[in-house]
């Protein structure tokens, strides 16, 4: 069985996210980027089903600017087979990115789709819905356990309050949560090996997809700054202060 | 260093970065308290493969070049750890694959590539010989199929936990030589067989945690096999080994640079003091400028040496520059950092009291700061010796 896993280069997790100042979005220029980390567990979820036997090729696919590219190499680092890039440059929305992953689910023919459950940058959490709404395959979504079986895949799903098991036909369409797996990374060995493995190039146009965003950003600005939080001396006035002034009792 | 030159340095750089996220300042600090050798980390990068970067892909290593080698010390120190318990398994090899037989490549190359062969312990520094390496007095003499080593080594980092070690020694005595610098040879020797016997490794306790020997060795036989190279040529040998190991370390002392600064920025920003951050003082904020300004300079002379290293032009004047440049840097931001933290710069807590001292040993080590400019003076500048 072919894994397809979609990946997506966000702005690192350690970076500190600014806001440009002229409030159109947030700044790029020279912010370290990496892979979407919920992306990484999916990656780490193919390479572990292919260690055991279940996945035969890993296909790694990222859309974006010419950088994605790098995007992909440390997925083939980590031991994926092959990439897939799309390149875009300019915004991308998930209906759109959904639409070309499910033009390259009809070429590649993966028997499984991985993607993170969301990315870290605009925590949309849309995509892999989406594509599992195009292709009209299951989806197995917040997946914090991937067990497949004679009758298809016994999904444990994050859900609020606990955990939540259901059993799905395949070809599905994973979405990974956090605690899924603990990612691997790349030793130089790999990272020298990726070197030599494929990406294959495309564009949304060679897919039959229109990428231009529906929705107008207006304006991005800072979250509010938080005030200092105040001291009380006693429960009695802890009470009265958030049934008084916080009203929330 | 070499910011964005392409893919596979950036991916180096991230991966080495994420290693040492596993390997916080608690673990320096607890190995520091400790006087220990950080086996986890060293066995750590062994496992990912980096410290078979410079050995060729043919004896499976990654077959990189030093500049490859320098981005994966440099990010080490970056992050708060220190490479020093490693490096020298990195270029160690260097002189044995520049010199040795393929036979010796053979035998050797592939177990130092996977880390079942521990290779960097370098016997060259005596009590009486420093720089002056031609008044080494550790003789091998030739009988049969063996030489026979007697004689001392000083400052042999690493030696306990060693398997192999580079071994300068005289073959003929420096009366007989034409040059100084001529009949000395070096051997590959394999200290697991003779230790406690005719080899005895002594711990030097240090002001770091930099695990440092004397090593004696007593009628040492060594198979006529393990010479390098040609009888008489040793010092040849290990002079262009020395280039690559300074270029490295200097690579260290930027990566301990840009450490001193990001700490203490980052402090200077956050700590209020009179109602302000202590940063937006120019007493405090002049010298991290300054200290970033001299690291990016020394940092220009690393990669420049590097490069000419890597396209087999180095001299050693390059590469002593380099070293020097760097470790005045790293020293100048160890003392603005200690100066910005003010009282907390000497709680251990804090690494920088930590990194303070380990960044001092390179004024000193592997080359002191005045016989840079002694070398740069006669070489470059035509100057005469002044020993």
């Amino acid at each position: 069985m072919k894994a397809l896993v979609c990946v997506k280069r966000v702005i690192d997790y350690n970076v500190k996210v600014r806001v440009k100042s002229d409030e159109t979005g947030v700044e790029l220029n020279n912010v370290k980027m990496a892979m979407n980390p919920f992306d990484e567990i999916a990656v780490e979820q193919a390479i572990r089903m292919k260690e055991a036997g279940a996945v035969s090729e890993i296909v790694v696919v990222s859309i974006g600017p010419k950088q994605a590219q790098e995007t992909i190499r440390t997925g083939l680092a980590m031991g994926a087979d092959r990439g897939i890039h799309v390149e875009h440059d300019g915004e991308l929305e998930p209906l759109a990115i959904a639409k070309m992953l499910k033009a390259l689910v009809e070429k590649e023919e993966p028997g499984i789709v991985f993607c993170g459950k969301q990315a870290i940058d605009g925590d949309n959490n849309q995509t892999p819905q989406m594509l599992s709404a195009l292709l009209g395959w299951p989806q197995g979504t917040f997946a914090s356990g991937v067990e497949l079986n004679d009758a298809g895949a016994l999904i444990t799903r994050e859900v609020d309050g606990g955990l939540e098991d259901i059993q799905i036909n395949m070809p599905a369409v994973l979405s990974v949560d956090l605690r899924l797996n603990e990612p691997r990374y790349a030793s130089l060995p790999n990272i020298m090996k990726a070197k030599k493995k494929p990406i294959d190039g495309t564009t949304p146009a060679d897919l039959g997809v229109d990428p231009a965003p529906r929705l107008t950003t207006l304006k991005v600005t800072e979250p509010p700054a938080r005030a200092a939080g105040v001291k009380v001396a006693s429960v009695a006035e802890l009470v009265a202060k958030l049934r008084d002034e916080a009203k929330v009792i | 260093m070499f910011q964005d030159r392409d893919e596979t340095t950036e991916a180096i750089r991230s991966g080495v970065a994420r290693l040492c996220m596993d390997f916080p300042g608690e673990y320096w600090r607890d190995l520091d308290a400790k006087r220990a050798y950080p086996k986890a980390f060293v066995d750590a990068l062994t496992e990912q493969g980096y410290l078979a970067s410079l050995i060729p892909e043919v004896y499976g290593g990654a077959g990189l070049d030093l500049a490859s080698a320098c981005v994966i010390l440099e990010t080490i120190h970056r992050s708060g750890g220190n490479a020093g318990a490693a490096h020298a398994q990195m270029y160690t090899m260097g002189t044995l694959l520049r010199h040795g037989s393929e036979a010796q490549k053979q035998q050797y190359l592939p177990g130092i590539a996977d880390g079942n062969l521990r290779l960097q312990a370098f016997g060259v520094t005596e009590p009486s010989s420093g720089t002056d390496t031609t008044r080494i007095k550790t003789t091998a003499v030739r009988e049969g199929d063996f030489f026979r080593i007697n004689g001392q080594k000083i400052w042999t980092s690493r030696a306990e936990y060693s398997d192999l070690m580079i071994l300068l020694a005289r073959t003929t005595p420096r009366s007989d030589c034409a040059k100084p610098s001529d009949g000395m040879s070096v051997f590959i020797v394999d200290m697991r067989e003779n230790l406690g016997k005719s080899i005895t490794i002594n711990k030097i306790d240090t002001m770091i945690n930099h695990s440092t020997t004397a090593v004696f060795f007593d009628d040492l036989m060594v198979p006529a096999d393990n010479l390098i190279g040609q009888e008489g040529k040793g010092f040849r040998y290990i002079l262009g080994g020395m280039n690559a190991e300074r270029i490295l370390i200097a690579s260290e002392c930027i990566g301990d640079a840009r450490f001193f600064v990001d700490r203490a920025s980052a402090y200077a920003r956050e700590r209020e003091v009179f109602g302000r951050p202590i940063g937006q003082n120019q007493g405090i904020q002049f010298p991290l400028a300054q200290a970033h300004m001299q690291t990016e300079a020394a940092m220009l002379m690393v990669e420049r040496a590097a490069s000419l290293y890597d396209q087999g032009q180095v001299r050693g004047s390059e590469a002593n520059m380099a070293k020097y440049l760097a470790a005045e840097a790293s020293w100048f931001a160890a003392d603005t950092a200690m100066q910005t933290f003010g009282g907390f710069a000497f709680a251990a807590e804090y690494d920088i009291e930590r990194k303070f001292r380990e960044a001092r040993l390179y004024r000193t080590a592997p080359i002191s700061t005045n016989l840079i400019f002694s070398h740069v003076a006669t070489h470059d500048l035509g100057l005469p010796k002044s020993f």
